[in-house]
């Protein structure tokens, strides 16, 4: 078992406590029923897999004494699940999966009534990259070959996406704006029926995470264009980045996990605790290396950092995308 | 020949002592789960998660395979039974497998079900098996032009089932694709049609909610009302004669059926977009059509049950091709099984059946063997329903209004979803009172969620210009055969009128 | 019936109307060069929906459908009493299980109908009352992880109990 800083305080102190003699409930805190396991997304899209994984982690390692229950909630941009962290009638036992809707979704919809800084920071597990596809047939090879054949087709260049104001929605609106081009932009209802329209050349250029086109890659049906990632992706060694193009842009999915608005101290430190240790098994560090995640743990006070400089960002990104 | 080794390998590992045992014991457990309102296969796969880690891979999934079929087969079971579909795919059933029982021939209905499943799975384990990969090519070459086109082929065979009183029948079509719109607007991204917002309509309205409130609380207020409390069921005891006789019976009137079900259920269900439902309903929709006697279609014909339930069988089977050669799930069940499959370490893609031949194989070799388990256990557990059915109608009622409750629950968990079922259902009981039929609603809920994204992706696509369904190569035939099907009473009624006005 | 037939046809007009005013907030036209626009497609179902009351209430005045012709009361005295008995029963089960939970509700609403509304001996009732619960609770929380609501507070040490035996 590995202790993270923050339990080690919370034993530390709770020892201190039992030594001067206080009895207060300084045992550690441990679920005594189900965990509501709520997903942020529908069932079968990106971040239903992973809760899936780390669920089927936790309980092949038995490292619960309750069993996590996953809860697709994924209406309204994931507004459905912020709301019923919100509203939960037991935030101990009450846990979200997140992606970027976490920070979208009430910066779009402010009449929810949504402050995310009141959720818990529990565990940061990688961010998912985004990579520009085309398909072979299209004989483009280069991101500047690309920007060409858009131009040319003056907005008649068609995208597919999972919807305006989602997270690959954002990077087509940077590239519109950056390289002064514009898209014909398809919504879909997930990253996967994306990617199957591209290889079958229902729509010209998508951009998905690695994940979602990694199938299609294999086959050579698709070919990566450029990686809006900060550095190099390891399975594509020959893609590029935008930075190398001397653009300062970089947009990752989070794979994250909150708890709800008035988790008790114990309760975090709890998941906080279990999710380490998910992160550092071997089978989440191969599912990272196999589906191109970017490893990235945070722990509690620089996930509420990161929330921060992540809700600025899109406040940006909106702001320069004219909503 | 490579592939009939690689099949007969696949079929062996089904054979061994603990493998025959997961497949006895995970058909006989998704029996129940598809029988039970409200659940259905993919709650039957998610308990499979932590089995996996008990049994070898290969047990694993043929243990995913038997729960998966046992729940194909038992969806049939409650719309024969109890009259609500536990599952779309199942709603189908209800329309001829319903006044079979209520006839007092329960077990017939039962019993051509599960042979037409029978059937329809083979049929299309056959399909799968010689052409995986071709048919994944055909499943890439439909785009939201064509699915579109197909929803329409879909709401054209189902133009007939609708009651006598046509503004009735429409105004129920479109309250369920209204209801269908409900919660967030895919296109544009914004929150639609969240009455009073309440957020539990954020999710928009399940299809199990509407389907489970009408049949499971609506219809059964209903028949209390109209029969006076005092149903007596005739159902008689089961024998094994009675069996054989049953399945003679049902194959004679419902080979057509069933051979319409296997072979169209197959081809919609390996669209990725469209699934077992609309294929079911099609196929229903068809059997009516080239019947000797449409009329007797929806009056307890053996036949309109053969063709759903042959139907969405097969489909579902051909719901696995997209997702183990092209990694896209068709259905929540799939998509459940495609985070196993990474789990395990596999890629669903095209390279899947190169690179994981044996697993492909394995996999497919334990449908054959789980279908046919799935057949014998069903038929073993047909006097079971049977004898529930002869239940006292107080006791048959509550359990249930019972398990509508539960089943509503279970299906999203969210007791707002319980409360709009209790509001459907008394809604459902006024609205049949007055000869509502609601029939339409049910499925148009199921269909409406494909329907209208691929309707306005299409216009998208062709910047608005509603030729895209008559130009392309696949979608305009489809689209033609829709409209000419739509049309065909509007121009029986014309020639009517004419040769009336003529003689 | 007849009466009924037309307040129902003027309730469902009114629904209508409704669903095509909430439907009105997004955008119900069509934008040129992209279809549709957000409401659209709820909106003029609904519009075809009100179109239809109106058939139906035309076909009222005709005495073209049946419902329109019979003097029959909606609702006769024993439809009055099998609503409220049966319709309340569900209604009293549904209210109850945010208040000690789906197995309590569960087990009262079988009470209630199997005994009161049904008259079975109470070696039945309570077979039954108890029984199933029981028998749910092992399938849907153990077997299918489906968490039932569990009311309020006061369950909870039962519960928890519950949960030791089948986790």
């Amino acid at each position: 078992m590995s202790l993270t800083k923050r339990t080690f305080m919370t034993t530390l102190a709770a020892s201190a406590l039992a030594m001067t003699g206080f009895s207060g409930p300084a045992q550690a805190f441990e679920p005594t029923k189900p965990i509501d396991f709520v997903i942020m997304a529908g069932a079968g899209g990106g971040a239903d897999q992973i809760a899936r994984f780390i669920q089927s982690v936790a309980e092949k390692k038995d490292l619960t004494t309750r069993p996590l229950v996953p809860n697709n909630k994924g209406g309204g941009s994931g507004a459905e699940a912020l709301i019923a962290l919100k509203g939960a009638s037991d935030p101990d036992h009450t846990i979200l999966v997140t992606l970027n809707s976490f920070f979208a979704t009430p910066l779009r919809q402010p009449n929810l009534g949504i402050d995310i800084q009141t959720f818990t920071p529990v565990a940061m597990m990688g961010v998912d990259p985004f990579v520009l596809w085309v398909h072979k047939d299209s004989g483009i090879t280069t991101f500047e070959q690309w920007l060409e054949t858009v131009k040319g087709m003056d907005g008649e260049y068609v995208m597919g996406g999972t919807g305006k104001g989602q997270e690959d929605s954002t990077v087509v609106a940077w590239m519109e704006g950056t390289f002064d081009i514009k898209i014909k932009y398809i919504p879909y209802d997930g990253g996967g029926a994306v990617a199957k329209d591209l290889a079958g050349q229902q729509i010209m250029a998508s951009v998905n995470n690695p994940a979602e086109a990694k199938g299609f890659y294999e086959s050579g049906d698709v070919v990566p264009l450029i990686a809006f990632s900060d550095e190099r992706l390891a399975a594509y060694q020959d893609v590029r980045t935008v930075k190398e193009l001397g653009h300062d842009f970089s947009y990752y999915n989070q794979r994250a996990v909150v708890g709800a608005p008035g988790m008790s101290d114990d309760a975090a430190a709890y998941y906080q605790d279990l999710f380490k240790t998910v992160y550092d098994t071997e089978e989440w560090q191969g599912y990272m290396a196999s589906e191109s995640l970017s490893p990235l743990w945070l722990d509690a006070d620089q996930q509420r950092e990161y929330w921060s400089t992540q809700v600025q960002n899109h406040k940006d990104l909106f702001a320069a995308m004219g909503e | 020949m490579e592939i009939l080794g690689l099949l007969g390998d696949g079929m062996a590992l089904s054979l061994q002592p603990l493998n025959i045992l997961l497949i006895m014991v995970g058909v006989t457990l998704g029996l129940f789960i598809g029988a039970m309102p409200g659940l259905g296969s993919v709650n039957g796969v998610a308990i499979l998660l932590p089995v996996t880690f008990l049994v070898p891979p290969g047990s694993a999934i043929i243990f995913l395979a038997a729960i998966y079929y046992g729940a194909m087969y038992g969806g049939a079971i409650s719309s024969i039974t109890l009259g609500i579909p536990g599952a779309s795919t199942a709603v189908a059933t209800t329309f001829d497998g319903r006044p079979l029982a209520l006839k007092g021939r329960a077990s017939l209905a039962l019993v051509t079900a599960a042979i037409a499943s029978f059937i329809g799975g083979t049929v299309a384990n056959i399909l799968f098996t010689m052409f995986a990969p071709l048919l994944a090519s055909v499943a890439l070459s439909f785009g939201p032009p064509e699915i579109f086109a197909l929803m329409l082929l879909a709401f054209a065979t189902f133009v007939g089932l609708g009651g006598d009183d046509i503004p009735k029948t429409i105004f129920s079509i479109c309250i369920g694709l209204v209801f269908a719109a409900v919660g967030f607007d895919q296109i544009s991204g914004a929150p639609r049609l969240v009455f009073f917002d309440i957020s539990g309509f954020l999710h928009g309205i399940n299809f199990l909610v509407l389907a489970i409130g009408v049949y499971g609380i609506g219809e059964m207020l209903w028949t209390l009302d109209t029969t006076r409390g005092k149903i007596t069921s005739t159902e008689t005891k089961m024998s094994v004669k009675g069996i054989v006789d049953d399945s003679k019976e049902g194959m004679k009137r419902g080979w057509k059926g069933t051979t319409i079900g296997s072979f169209l259920g197959f081809f919609v269900g390996i669209l990725p977009a469209a699934g077992a439902t609309p294929g079911s309903l099609m196929s229903y929709g068809v059997a009516k059509m080239v019947a000797k006697n449409p009329k007797e279609f929806g009056q307890g014909h053996p036949g309109g049950v053969a063709a759903p339930e042959a139907a969405n069988n097969s489909a579902s089977t051909g719901a696995m091709l997209p997702m183990l050669t092209l990694g896209i799930p068709g259905s929540p069940t799939t998509a459940i099984l495609l985070g196993g499959m990474v789990i395990w370490g596999l890629t669903p893609g095209p390279r899947l059946f190169v690179d994981q031949s044996e697993f492909v194989w394995g996999l497919i070799g334990s449908f054959y063997v789980s279908n046919f388990f799935a057949l014998v256990i069903n038929l073993a557990f047909i006097p079971l329903f049977i004898w529930m059915l002869r239940m006292p109608f107080t006791i048959l009622a509550p359990l249930i209004f019972v398990l509508s409750v539960v089943g509503g629950f279970a299906a999203t968990r969210d007791m707002h979803d319980v409360w709009l079922m209790l509001g459907f259902g008394l809604g459902a009981f006024f609205l049949r009172k007055f000869d509502y039929p609601l029939a339409p609603a049910v499925l148009a809920i199921v269909l409406g969620p494909i329907a209208e994204p691929t309707l306005r992706q299409s216009l998208l696509l062709s910047s608005g210009d509603p030729m895209i369904f008559l130009n392309r190569p696949i979608a305009g035939p489809i689209t033609i055969i829709a409209i000419i099907l739509i049309l065909l009473p509007v121009l029986n009624w014309a020639r009517g009128k004419m040769r009336k006005t003529a003689t | 019936m007849r009466l009924g037939e037309i307040v129902t046809a003027g309730i469902l007009a009114l629904f209508s109307i409704y669903l095509m005013v909430e439907s009105a907030k997004l955008d119900v036209g069509y934008i040129s060069g992209e279809g549709p626009g957000g409401g659209a497609w709820p909106f003029w179902l609904s519009a075809i929906m009100l179109v239809c009351t109106g058939f139906i209430a035309f076909n009222w005045y005709r005495k073209t459908s049946p419902p329109s012709r019979s003097e029959d009361p909606v609702l006769d005295e024993f439809g009055v009493k099998n609503l409220i008995l049966v319709g309340g029963g569900l209604l009293g089960f549904i209210a109850l299980i945010d208040v000690i939970s789906m197995y309590g509700a569960m087990a009262l609403f079988l009470i209630y109908y199997v005994r009161f509304l049904g008259r079975h001996s109470w070696w039945l009732t309570l077979a039954l009352a108890i029984g199933l619960p029981i028998a749910f609770f092992f399938f849907f929380e153990g077997l299918m992880r489906i968490t039932m609501p569990k009311g309020l507070d006061f369950t909870e040490p039962f519960y928890n109990v519950l949960y030791d035996i089948i986790y």
